[in-house]
């Protein structure tokens, strides 16, 4: 759509801008103040200059939890992707089942983060939960809050279930606007199932598709109620992701400059990443309309 | 073409069974998948806690609603469910409020600084919570919002406005900008414009805005937690009291848990024919 340049738009605008300056600008700026300064106590703050940030940049702490997290994200991308875009295809066009699979589909998107984690976490325990004690009867020894790779399994297993369904309802969404006639032409093309996959459905979903690869990596990358319902970061560190880092140093060990420092650099990353994505959003954007 | 007459003679000869095929295998395993963890939940919230722990059991063999019962008797129980939904439908409300004329300027109009501006709102979608848990929680204090329900209301704005704004640009962008120059022409002021002759356009939008504004402010926790003490406390806190010194009251936890997948399941029946597309932010 073609826009007219009018610059009194800034007053619809306004509103947004007063709100979310009160509730992000304000916060940002506490914690940037934090994190160049220094404090023993009394509410006496003297500055600290980059102390903090280069403090962080050599701890290895910082760097596991970092680590720890790219491959969370990147594990649960490669899980979730592949599988929603599956399901999408295989996912009834119309009628009741349509709306079935949809309303059933979207159940785990709307329950509670803490709850998500509290049914995961009953529903591997050996003792009570119908996960572990398969398992268990099974004769697969699996203990997630003693065992680091079935700790991962189980969070890795839990936002499997929790958000395949965000990808698989974009991928629908897009699948739905595809017009029929491009179906007809490739069956009178005979083209295989693999090429209306890959020539038509792929980049008629390529938009939506980065919607869902954006909210997904953010999301992920700042996941911090289920994995720490679950495991608590444990065992030992081994599920101790970035925001459960985070939040352990501030809240609970109250090291505001490090953690302020932490905070920002965490920020920051979210930000690059991020900006790639939209900007290859956008511009598919302006390739497909 | 082989298979297709195939499973029709299948059909034909034995019309009882349901026409087998891969997708519906597909769907059903998947389903599956998603309502186990549900069901198990569901199961153990209808047991007593001497059953969850002593025998193994698929369903509850001696049902019971006694873990219900608590719940909706108990004030401090179910008082977390009434401040949880004060405090998303205020933010809901604040949210729509501010973010249906933002969109409309990005939909329609060119103006200084419009594309970094749409930019920065979206960071404050990505800005981890855990980052701002702390500076909230002063902020707050300092102004005296602190265990309100419009603390939690506005903190949870930070992701909500610009994901409202982000959805209803989307679909104010489908509707064609020709309305908007003839109902000028008629006369129509813009207020007017848009209340009566816009925002009926755009129903659909807006269901879908409010729907997600409603969702991830149901579903968050680590904020409404941090700002709130006793007063406004929402239900996912309270749930961690089941946890006492006697271990942990099994079958109230999952009743709890169950009893907060209630709201949700009843905003998706709602709007399922939009869910797609409000999911895709109105970008299909």
């Amino acid at each position: 759509m073609n826009k007219t340049v009018n610059q009194k738009a800034w007053f619809l605008v306004l509103p947004v801008l007063i709100l979310v300056a009160f509730s992000a600008v304000i916060p940002l700026m506490t914690v940037v103040n934090y994190s160049v300064q220094d404090s023993f106590g009394n509410n006496q703050f003297f500055w600290a200059g980059l102390e903090w940030f280069e403090q962080m940049l050599h701890d290895d702490r910082m760097w596991n939890a970092l680590q720890r997290q790219l491959m969370f994200s990147g594990i649960i991308l490669a899980i979730e992707v592949p599988l929603g875009v599956y399901v999408a295809l295989n996912m009834p066009k119309s009628g009741f089942w349509a709306s079935f699979c949809l309303v059933v589909m979207s159940l785990p998107l709307l329950i509670p983060w803490n709850v998500v984690g509290t049914i995961w976490q009953v529903f591997g325990r050996v003792d009570i939960g119908l996960l572990g004690y398969t398992l268990d009867k099974l004769g697969i020894d699996y203990n997630y809050t003693q065992d680091s790779f079935d700790a991962w399994v189980t969070i890795i297993a839990m936002d499997v279930w929790h958000w395949t369904s965000l990808v698989a309802l974009l991928a629908y969404a897009g699948l739905k606007s595809i017009p029929d006639a491009y179906y007809q032409a490739a069956k009178i093309d005979q083209a295989s199932r693999w090429a209306v996959f890959r020539y038509i459905e792929l980049p008629k979903m390529m938009g939506v598709l980065m919607i869902a690869i954006l909210l997904r990596f953010m999301d992920s990358f700042m996941i911090y109620t289920e994995p720490f319902v679950v495991t608590g970061g444990g065992p030992g560190n081994a599920t101790t992701l970035l925001s459960i880092d985070l939040v352990k140093m501030a809240l609970g060990q109250f090291d505001l400059g490090p953690a302020a420092a932490f905070s920002i650099m965490y920020f920051l990353v979210i930000l690059a990443i991020s900006w790639v994505f939209y900007t290859v959003m956008t511009n598919l954007d302006k390739k497909g309309g | 073409m082989v298979d297709a007459t195939s499973t029709a003679a299948v059909t034909t000869r034995r019309p009882s069974l349901p026409r087998v095929n891969s997708r519906a295998v597909v769907m059903t395993l998947y389903l599956v998948f998603l309502m186990l963890p549900i069901y198990w939940l569901l199961n153990m919230s209808l047991k007593t806690n001497a059953e969850i722990q002593s025998s193994f059991t698929l369903w509850p063999e001696a049902l019971t609603f006694q873990n219900y019962i608590t719940i909706l008797t108990d004030p401090s129980w179910y008082m977390g469910y009434v401040n949880t939904l004060i405090y998303v439908v205020l933010n809901t409300a604040i949210s729509l409020a501010v973010a249906l004329p933002a969109a409309y300027a990005f939909s329609r109009y060119h103006f200084l600084g419009d594309k970094h501006l749409f930019f920065w709102l979206l960071t404050n979608r990505m800005a981890p919570p855990a980052v701002f848990a702390l500076p909230f929680f002063q902020l707050y204090s300092s102004v005296g919002l602190f265990d309100t329900h419009i603390a939690v209301a506005l903190a949870h704005c930070l992701f909500n406005v610009p994901l409202a704004v982000w959805i209803l640009e989307g679909f104010m962008r489908g509707v064609p900008k020709e309305i908007d120059e003839t109902a000028y022409i008629d006369g129509y002021s813009f207020g007017a414009f848009f209340v009566k002759i816009f925002t009926p356009l755009i129903a659909s939008g807006i269901g879908v805005a409010a729907f997600f504004c409603f969702m991830f402010s149901w579903v968050e926790l680590l904020l409404s937690r941090t700002l709130t003490t006793v007063d406004a406390k929402p239900i996912a806190a309270t749930m961690t009291r089941t946890v006492g010194a006697a271990g942990v009251d099994w079958g109230v936890l999952a009743a709890a848990g169950i009893l907060t997948i209630v709201p949700g399941a009843l905003v998706i029946y709602f709007v399922r024919n939009y869910i797609a597309k409000g999911f895709a932010l109105g970008r299909v």
